[in-house]
């Protein structure tokens, strides 16, 4: 139960409410917890958007390890 | 996974000696299942899960006490995974009474607003949940609902693992999910190398890698391989929600005894949501009776084959212990994945 997914913002309704994209589906989830534009993107638990996300994704895992890697001068 | 053979190859390079390192997040457990990251591994480390899953440490009391609940009329509402969850009694899934899953909590009012029942949520989860708790009750939620807070918060079982040491850890790898709303810098306080990871096959390996240069260098600091979901604030307006409503109290854990202030329970102005007071309760002490050892794996003492009865007394279909119910189990995700 504790797994949280991205998604795509792409609609905010009244009431806190948000319509977000999946990629394969759309769902409305709660946005009581969070201040989002649609556009961005957030991660999506039990119904509710729980963190904004950054947009840069898979790219950072790479940038933040050749930053770690270089640093140790290999 | 181009960039994921590269930090193998760099995790194989830099590591010196034999290293243990937990995780507590059932999540990250059921990636590196998925992923098979530890068969990529040096044999010299070694991960052990702790005490991620939510649902798994839920002890049989609050089970027993959902039940009581249930048969006395009451609808329950929760989670799918808590359902086959045993309590000393048998489980909600099968226990008499209205039982029903929902998504969230937020669903859980809407069935009470349609209602003249009393309509209980159980209410488990860790900090990464307990937000969506508050945000609704601050909503208001009818008379005739209340919750079941079964919530626990990650640094006290931490810090009880450290006291220990039974687990002889030399580092932690942190849980994505809950420092994206809490951030890490809670974490801070703890004298040991610890690393906040993501769930895809390159982040985790990422949080490994730094992990073990830090535990190299002799540092002891937190730092955040998953930045794109968490920052060292985290939500603060999801924080701020939760200890609007919410107040840490001394709870046990199942595998675990009291841990003092790792429970959260309603503050006195919202007490006619909690369904303890409300209906006069209080959750028993139950003593484990059958050969499970979940006890020892959400410790990090053992693993899901260790256990005698891992796949032959005890499966998915048929669970003996909480660990092979929930889908952030590990003996669930060892069954799935390991045979
Ligand atoms: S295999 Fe079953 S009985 Fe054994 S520890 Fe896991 S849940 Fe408990």
């Amino acid at each position: 139960m504790c797994i949280a997914v991205p998604a795509e913002v792409i609609e905010i309704r009244d009431g806190n409410i948000g319509l977000v994209d999946f990629g394969d589906l759309q769902h409305e989830v709660r946005l009581d917890l969070v201040d989002v534009k649609v556009g961005e993107f957030v991660l999506v638990h039990v119904g509710f958007a729980i963190q904004r996300l950054s947009r840069e994704e898979g790219l950072e895992t790479r940038e933040i390890f050749r930053q770690v890697y270089e640093a140790m001068g290999a | 996974m181009a960039v994921g053979k590269d930090i193998i190859k760099a995790i194989h390079e830099e590591i010196r000696s034999n290293l243990r390192i937990m995780h507590v997040c059932g999540t990250h457990e059921a990636a590196i299942a998925k992923h098979g990251i530890r068969s990529v591994l040096p044999k010299e480390l070694k991960i052990v899960m702790g005490p991620g899953c939510p649902v798994c440490i839920t002890p049989a009391g609050e089970i027993d006490c959902a039940m009581d609940l249930a048969a006395e009329g009451k609808i329950i509402t929760t989670y799918g995974d808590l359902l086959r969850v045993p309590g000393s009694k048998g489980s909600l899934e099968s226990a008499d009474g209205d039982i029903r899953i929902v998504q969230g909590i937020h669903k859980a009012v809407e069935i009470a607003k349609n209602t003249d029942k009393e309509v209980v949520f159980i209410s488990v989860g860790f900090e990464t949940t307990v937000p969506t708790v508050a945000a609704t009750i601050l909503q208001n939620p009818p008379e005739n609902f209340s919750i079941l807070s079964c919530h626990r918060v990650v640094p006290p079982a931490m810090q009880w693992l450290l006291d220990q040491g039974e687990a002889d850890l030399n580092g932690f790898i942190l849980p994505g999910h809950v420092c994206a709303v809490m951030g890490y810098d809670e974490y801070e306080q703890f004298p040991v190398p610890q690393v906040v990871a993501g769930f895809e096959a390159e982040d985790l390996l990422l949080g490994l890698y730094m992990l073990i240069k830090q535990i190299n260098n002799g540092e002891a600091t937190v730092e955040n391989a998953y930045p794109r979901a968490v920052t060292r604030e985290g939500n603060t307006k999801a924080k701020a929600l939760m200890y609007d409503v919410f107040t840490p109290c001394d709870i046990e854990w199942r595998g675990f005894p009291v841990i003092p202030g790792s429970g959260l329970e309603l503050k006195r102005e919202f007490e006619k949501y909690d369904a303890l007071k409300r209906f006069n309760k209080t959750i028993p002490h139950i003593e484990k009776r059958s050969a499970c050892i979940c006890d020892q794996l959400l410790r990090g003492l053992a693993e899901p084959t260790d256990c005698p009865l891992f796949g032959t007394a005890c499966t998915p279909r048929s669970p003996v212990g909480p660990c092979m119910v929930s889908h952030e189990g590990a003996c669930k995700i060892w069954h799935q994945y390991h045979r």
